[in-house]
């Protein structure tokens, strides 16, 4: 007996520091090296990078094509996930494998898909929306578009596991109370997702602030007006100069804090055991 | 008349769950609808409730066409098997939901949540989650929320089933005496023909998708219509091609009447009963007859396993002539073809019969005659069904 229990733990020990020291040289150490390289000159150059117009005009980029994103995202998120596990129709499981299309395919090549569709000269729709005066690629609207299509499935994948396991009764009680189909969907699906529902909307806002490669190909990387974070990341980093790679790590940092900073307040508000039966 | 059913009938894809149901249900009465898993009796309470609709037939409500109402508009009480509590509300939010979609004044639903809570027996509980009550108080907290909105029907579908057998036991004997106090229009449905026999007012046994008979309980256990009927609300046990309830058969250790001869089996003594396997003299290949008696009774009569005894049932005692025991062919019979995919079960050598009992489970029973076969595989359902 105590020899299996000996055993038993010497292996939990293995295996967690397998664990640990498998998260420290792929994720914890680089990302540290990141913050350390950034503060390496001391705060001051760091200060002055954030007061740059292009860090400023990147940022704000980033935001708001990362918010509307994600709006984007969670409605037609919340929509699909309802379509994929409360109905059944023809060609309900394609669907369902589409959704996990964007985390398949390389970025590069949604953003080369999305110049096919919409660019204003070449593409397939964008002429006439060129026409109509809307501008696609090399402008926000294909920066907002490939940044929600690569994101799209985090917020179907988060929430269609918790609407199967929460079941349909709930909902038929409320409809039996007289409750019509909007009423239940406010009072008791929404709520009963909101917790999983949150957590799809940070993922993808994480996922929103660092895309990089679909980004990349659609906006053309102008600075002042295409230019999101990560392609300034990009674009300092391969300059020369210290005041340029400063500049560089510094971006690159905030957007890793932001993306910590979201998972660690949902995993703190986040119950520790999703509401048991 | 409450509830009118007329000519109801569903399928699923290719499977039959109801076919031409006629059903009325009087004003204030508590009806059970009993009959196995699968027989189609939950269904037919979702379509009452409007969770399913009809394929054909139409379903009245208080003298209101209701075949094509939604669910919503039916002002129907309905209670799941698993609660299905709203896990986000506090026990008042969840029995005061439908009155707040109702729109009426808080006051008005707090005074109403309070009563009810009262009702129930759930008032010190009134701010808890769901989460935090036991199965039986969720049942409760469920039961109140579907009074709350003073419906003209209440529906349980196997209300008791998620619950240990005591709380089963006594929420049971609480739904009849609250049914005593509310007197809504009740309709539950069960699979536990002890608990049909219990609470009800009327019975209505549903089978294959069919009424097999209506009645209140006294006259279903002892006047049975079918085979199935008197199977399925008791203990029976064949004797001479009759099905007969162990406990009306008379046994002797000497001959009397027009007894039959026979040898115990088996003796087993399960709490205050004894049950008894007598082998017939006459007619050993058949299976054991089943006799059960108090304690008290088998011990005055000196009953052991190996005593010869002479069998006869009482007068007055329910029996049922066996004619079905023919299985027909697809619907309650399978037989094992000679060729994969079917694997046949151990122990079965493909071509023999195999009589498929109704519910989730198949009771096997392997015999070159196929009615022989039939006849053993539903003894050996019977018995099971008694154990369980």
């Amino acid at each position: 007996m105590a020899d299996t229990a000996v055993s038993r733990s010497a292996s939990r020990w293995a295996l967690r520091v397998l664990v640990v020291g498998y998260l420290s040289l792929l994720v914890i150490w680089p990302v540290t090296l990141v913050a350390r390289e950034t503060f390496a000159h001391g705060l001051a150059p760091v200060i002055d990078a954030l007061r740059q117009p292009e860090v400023i005009f990147a940022f704000q980029l980033t935001l708001s094509a990362a918010f509307w994103a994600v709006v984007i995202n969670t409605i037609f998120g919340v929509g699909i996930s309802l379509l994929l596990v409360r109905y059944t129709f023809p060609g309900r499981r394609t669907l369902n494998a589409l959704v996990d299309l964007p985390l398949a395919v390389s970025p590069v090549v949604v953003g080369l898909a999305l110049v096919l569709v919409y660019s204003g000269r070449t593409g397939w729709l964008g002429g006439s929306l060129e026409q109509a005066g809307l501008q696609v690629i090399y402008a926000p609207p294909g920066i907002i578009l490939a940044t929600a299509f690569v994101s799209m499935p985090l917020v179907i994948r988060e929430i269609v596991p918790v609407l199967q396991e929460i079941g349909t009764e709930q909902e038929q009680a409320a409809s039996s109370l007289g409750a019509s189909g909007l009423q239940t969907f406010a009072r008791i699906t929404l709520p009963a997702i909101r917790w999983a529902l949150l957590y799809g909307v940070v993922l993808s806002l994480a996922r929103s602030l660092g895309e990089f490669g679909a980004v990349k190909i659609v906006s053309g990387g102008v600075a002042m007006r295409t230019q999101t974070a990560t392609l300034l990341v990009e674009e300092r980093y391969q300059q020369f100069g210290v005041e340029n790679s400063i500049i560089a790590y510094t971006a690159a940092f905030i957007l890793a804090l932001i993306a910590v900073l979201a998972l660690v307040v949902v995993t703190c508000f986040r119950p520790d055991k999703e509401t048991p039966r | 008349m409450s509830i009118k059913i007329a000519g109801v009938g569903k399928r699923f894809g290719d499977f039959t769950a109801l076919e031409g149901i006629d059903l009325d249900i009087a004003t204030g009465e508590l009806t059970a609808l009993l009959g196995p898993s699968g027989g189609g009796k939950s269904t037919l309470l979702r379509i009452i409730a409007g969770l399913e609709v009809a394929d054909i037939g139409s379903v009245e409500i208080e003298g209101v066409d209701a075949t094509r109402l939604p669910a919503r508009k039916r002002n129907v009480g309905f209670v799941f098997q698993h609660y299905a509590a709203f896990r986000h509300l506090s026990v008042a939010g969840n029995v005061g939901f439908g009155l707040k979609i109702r729109k009426r004044p808080r006051r008005e639903v707090k005074a109403r949540v309070a009563e009810l809570l009262e009702l129930v027996h759930l008032s010190q509980f009134a701010d808890r989650l769901p989460a935090q009550l036991s199965g039986g108080q969720r049942q409760r907290m469920a039961l109140a929320r579907a009074l709350a909105i003073e419906p003209t029907v209440l529906l349980l579908d196997e209300p008791f089933g998620a619950l240990d057998a005591n709380v089963r036991k006594e929420l049971r004997a609480w739904l009849r005496r609250l049914h005593d106090e509310v007197h809504v229009t009740t309709v539950f449905v069960t699979h536990d023909q002890e608990e049909a026999l219990e609470v009800a007012d009327r019975i209505v046994v549903i089978n294959q998708g069919r009424i097999e008979q209506i009645g209140p309980p006294h006259q279903l256990y002892d006047h049975p219509s079918s085979e199935f009927v008197m199977s399925f609300l008791g203990p029976v046990t064949t004797l001479d091609g009759h099905l007969v309830r162990p406990h009306d058969l008379e046994i002797e250790t000497h001959p009397f009447g027009d007894a039959y001869p026979g040898r115990i089996e088996r003796f087993n003594r399960v709490g205050f009963e004894v049950r008894l396997d007598v082998r017939l003299t006459e007619d050993d290949a058949a299976p054991p007859v089943l006799v059960t008696l108090t304690r008290a009774e088998a011990t005055a009569k000196a009953l052991e396993t190996g005593v010869p005894v002479w069998i006869v049932p009482v007068a007055g005692a329910s029996q049922v002539r066996i004619t079905t025991t023919l299985p027909t062919p697809g619907a309650d019979s399978v037989e094992l073809p000679q060729e994969p995919p079917l694997v046949p079960p151990p122990g079965l050598s493909a071509g023999t019969y195999v009589y498929v009992a109704s519910g989730h489970s198949a009771w096997v029973a392997t015999h070159a005659d196929r009615q022989e076969a039939a006849l053993r595989a539903s003894v050996i359902a019977r018995r099971r069904a008694e154990e369980e």
